[in-house]
Parts: C-alpha cells; structure tokens; sequence
C-alpha cells in the first residue's frame, strides 16, 4: 500500500487518529485477555473488576472510531485505499469489541469457579488457548499497522491451533461429566469459556481478513482449513477414538 | 455517415446489443498523439467508448483529458498549431479522414461547455436554430416538437415552457446549461461530450445534470471531462485517468475508485497528487 502523505495533512491527522485509537482498544483487549485467565485461575475478584472496567473503555472506543470514521466518510470522501482503511477499521474495531466481551464472560466465571473442584488438564489448556489468542490478536493488530498482508494470512492459519485445543478440552470434559455427575457444573462453566477462547480467535481470524482486505482489495478466496469439530463430537464411537 | 444524411429518427434507436446489456464499442482511438505546436500534449491514447454508457475523463490539469475530448468532435481543428496523429473512429468511421464533413461530424458528435453559452436569442430559438440550419424538422410543426421534446429530454420543460420568447440567458445557471444540454440533443447527435458541465453550478444545479445524464445515456453515448472525482464516481459506468498526457488506466468506473491497478491512479484520486 501506498504510505504517501495527502495533499491535505489533516486527511492524515484524521486516519491517523483512528489509527491510533485503534491500536489503544487493540491493547486494553491484549491485556483483558491476559487478565481474564489469571483471575479465573488465582480467583481474584479485583482483576475481574479491572476487565470490566476495561471493557467499558474498549466499548466507548468502538463508538469514537465509529463517530470518526463517519466524519472522515462524509467530510473526506475518500477514494481506494483511503475507502478501504475506514471501512475495514470499523469492522476491525467490532471485531475487537467482540473479543473485549469474550475475555469479559470468561472473567465473570471466576466467582463460580471459585467455589468448584480443579478438572483435570483443563487449566493448563485454558491457559495456552489465552496465550495463543493474546499473540493472534497482537500478531494480526501488528500486520493491521503494518499494512502486511502476508503476515495476516499466516495469522489465519494459526486459528487452527486454538480449535484443536477446543476439541481437546471439550472431549475431556464431556469425559469427567460423564463419569461424574458433580463435574457437570464446573465443566460446563469450563466449555463455556473454551468456547469463549475459540470465538475470540474466530474474531482475530476475522480482523486477518479485513487486513488482506484493505491491502488488497479482494478478501481471501480460498477456503481456511477449519478444526472446529466439536459440533459432532458426542457419540459413542467418537469419544472411544 | 458524417459523409452522408443523417438519419433524422436515429437517435433514439437502441441497438440490440444495448438492448441485451451488452457493450458495443462506439468510439475507438488507437495510438492518438496529440501536438500543440511542437509540444506533444497526448501521448499514445488508446482508448474504447461503449455506447450508451457515461465515460468519465479524469486527471489533473494539463493532463490532456480535454484535449483528448475536443479530439472526438475535431475541435482542435479551429487550433492553427494543434495536430492530431493516429487514428479515431465513431461506428467504424475515421473522423479524421479528409472526406469527413466536420460540420455533419459535429452534429453526430454534440458538446456542452464548462460555462452555459446559451446563444442571446429566445429559449425557443436557442434550441430551434440547430434542427433549423441542418434541416432536421420539415416544417415548423416539426420544429415546435424537436423544441418541445428536447426541453422535456433535458428536464427544463416544466420550469420553461411559459416563457419559451424570453431570453435564454435570463435563465439560472442551472437552467442555462440545461438549455445547453437540450440545444445540443436537438439536432439529435449519437454522441454528447461533456467538458466540465458542472464547475460553474451549484450543487442542486449539478445533481439535476446529473439526473439528466443518467437519463440521457439511454439514448446517447456521452464522454464527460470532469475535475471533480465523486461526480465521475456517481455518473459514469467507466472511467478513465489521464495524468501528463498519458492514458494511465481505464476500466470499469466502480473498480478504478477502489482498487485502481496504478500507484499514479491510486494516488491521484486519493489526493495524494496534484
């Protein structure tokens, strides 16, 4: 893409600002899922409190950029690559909002959690899907402010990881609660918030797109390779496997 | 058929292919250089105009695109110093062949100025002269209907049609350059060129040439040179860039403003560029 200045500085002053606001939400979202993980697993209400007062912050950025972009629609017009940076920005920013509120309902488990016995390999895996999330959303934010295209593709790829571990922890679990009907209610509070894991790299995913998008004008044509198998798995002769 | 009668009911024919939503090139330029004196002012032009399409010309000033337009019409005839090389055909004709009556050229190929010029006569006869010096309406009768219809086809009907022994040039702007586009379909062209049309109107007055436009091209092919990007983006099915005399891009206009092939093209339309 071409890093040219416009003839008119404050075009630049205003996607730049965007830009930048962009990147503020990126980082409180980083940080809440981070956080998200360590409250649930040391039980620490404060941390729960500073997620949702993050939130809030991340959700009123979503609407300062959307106020912005407007402006910059009706004020600049703008043609190209310049249309494509403010339309992609708003629904990157959606998309971050989205995984603001994902971290948000994994935090707000940790009170219940509290007061239930660990399950099995399931804090562990919880943990590596956070971290490998928290680098998705980085890796993906980075190639947004890079404008790198490859780099966003690659990102995509990397989704497949946290399905996998989805799939894991979801056998596992269906495993306990059938063993053990005093496991349902931690192990469903645990799928939850797996499956809040999972959507958070679905919504990175997303962002990956939008970048290709706005690099190149076209979304990416070929079909991702999806590992999501846990709507079928359930029967008997899956769980033997 | 600039060398021969035009056919006075031409004008409204849709050919089959229009008919089908298919293009079918009109106009067809083939490497056009354009000089004025000893400066070459278009270099190597190669450009195609589907009928009954708006075309929109588009770039900085002094990139050729106006030069490139008058080249449609031979308006650079009247420039002493101006020649053209190359070769442009209208429906397979060359226009620049000798045997071309530029006269019955330029009536098959209207135009409409960047300022309404309207002629210091009644509205009536500013649209009458024309179908009366080519002899297009047999009688008058027939002229009060080409009079008629053209200032319907051009939407000034209504707001004109109580005051036709006035003046043309006490109308609006708006309204003159209307009285304009309606002088120039008069004499019933294939072709209308656009230079400019709305640069000295207002935005109401512009959006109702624009409306026209949208209408007109059901029944004319029209060429616009316009400096202002979003009008090119809002009235023409394809568009092309001109940047020092060179044809940068061409292509259909909706992918030109988002993912336009050329860095000089992205450039010039994302303002980065004079």
């Amino acid at each position: 893409m071409n890093d040219e200045p416009h003839i008119v500085h404050s075009f630049d002053d205003d996607l730049n600002k965007i830009e930048g606001l962009v990147l503020e939400m990126a980082g409180l979202v980083e940080a809440q899922i981070n956080d998200c993980v360590v409250a649930l697993f040391k039980q620490d209400l404060k941390l729960v409190l500073k997620i949702e007062e993050s939130d809030k912050k991340v959700d009123n950025l979503e609407s300062e950029i959307g106020d912005l972009a407007i402006q910059v629609l009706a004020r600049r017009q703008p043609m190209a690559q310049d249309l494509r940076c403010v339309v992609t920005v708003l629904k990157i920013a959606n998309n971050i909002e989205r995984i603001g509120d994902y971290a948000k309902n994994v935090a707000k488990r940790t009170n219940v959690l509290a007061q239930c016995t660990p399950v099995g390999s399931s804090s562990a895996i919880l943990k590596r899907m956070s971290s490998s999330v928290q680098e998705m959303v980085r890796g993906v934010i980075d190639a947004y402010v890079a404008r790198d295209m490859e780099a966003a593709d690659l990102l995509r790829e990397q989704d497949q990881e946290v399905d996998l571990m989805h799939n894991t922890l979801f056998r596992e679990l269906l495993t306990y609660m059938m063993e053990n009907p005093r496991y349902i209610t931690p192990c469903m509070h645990l799928l939850f918030i797996a499956k809040n894991f999972e959507r958070m790299g679905d919504h990175a995913t997303n962002i990956a797109e939008q970048v290709h998008f706005m690099v190149s004008g076209a979304l990416p044509d070929e079909d991702r390779l999806k590992n999501d198998k846990t709507s079928y798995i359930g029967v008997e002769s899956d769980l033997k496997n | 058929m600039f060398m021969e009668v035009q056919d006075a009911q031409g004008n409204g024919q849709t050919s089959g292919q229009a008919a089908r939503g298919e293009s079918e090139t009109v106009i067809t330029a083939r490497d056009v250089d354009v000089y004025y004196g000893n400066k070459k002012a278009l270099e190597g032009v190669n450009l195609d105009i589907q009928r009954h399409q708006v075309t929109s010309l588009i770039g900085p000033s002094g990139c050729g695109k106006t030069t490139f337009l008058r080249c449609l019409n031979r308006m650079n005839d009247l420039i002493d110093i101006c020649r053209v090389t190359g070769s442009i055909t209208i429906e397979g004709q060359d226009i620049y062949d000798p045997a071309v009556d530029v006269v019955a050229l330029r009536a098959h190929v209207g135009m409409v100025f960047q300022k309404p010029n309207p002629f210091p006569k009644s509205i009536f006869e500013n649209i009458a002269y024309g179908p009366r010096i080519h002899r297009i309406a047999r009688n008058k009768s027939e002229l009060n209907d080409i009079v008629v219809d053209s200032l319907k086809r051009a939407g000034l009907w209504d707001e004109v049609h109580d005051r036709l022994d006035q003046p043309g040039t006490g109308l609006s702007g708006g309204q003159q350059q209307r009285l304009c586009i309606a002088r120039a379909i008069a004499i019933q062209p294939k072709i209308i060129l656009m230079d400019e049309p709305c640069s000295a109107l207002d935005p109401i007055a512009t959006a109702k040439v624009e409306e026209l436009m949208e209408e007109l091209k059901a029944h004319f092919t029209i060429v616009i040179v316009t400096h202002s990007m979003q009008q090119a983006a809002r009235v023409s099915q394809r568009t092309a860039f001109f940047h020092l005399g060179i044809l940068v891009e061409q292509g259909p206009t909706e992918q030109i403003f988002t993912t336009p092939q050329d860095a000089r093209t992205e450039n010039y339309i994302t303002g980065r560029i004079g």
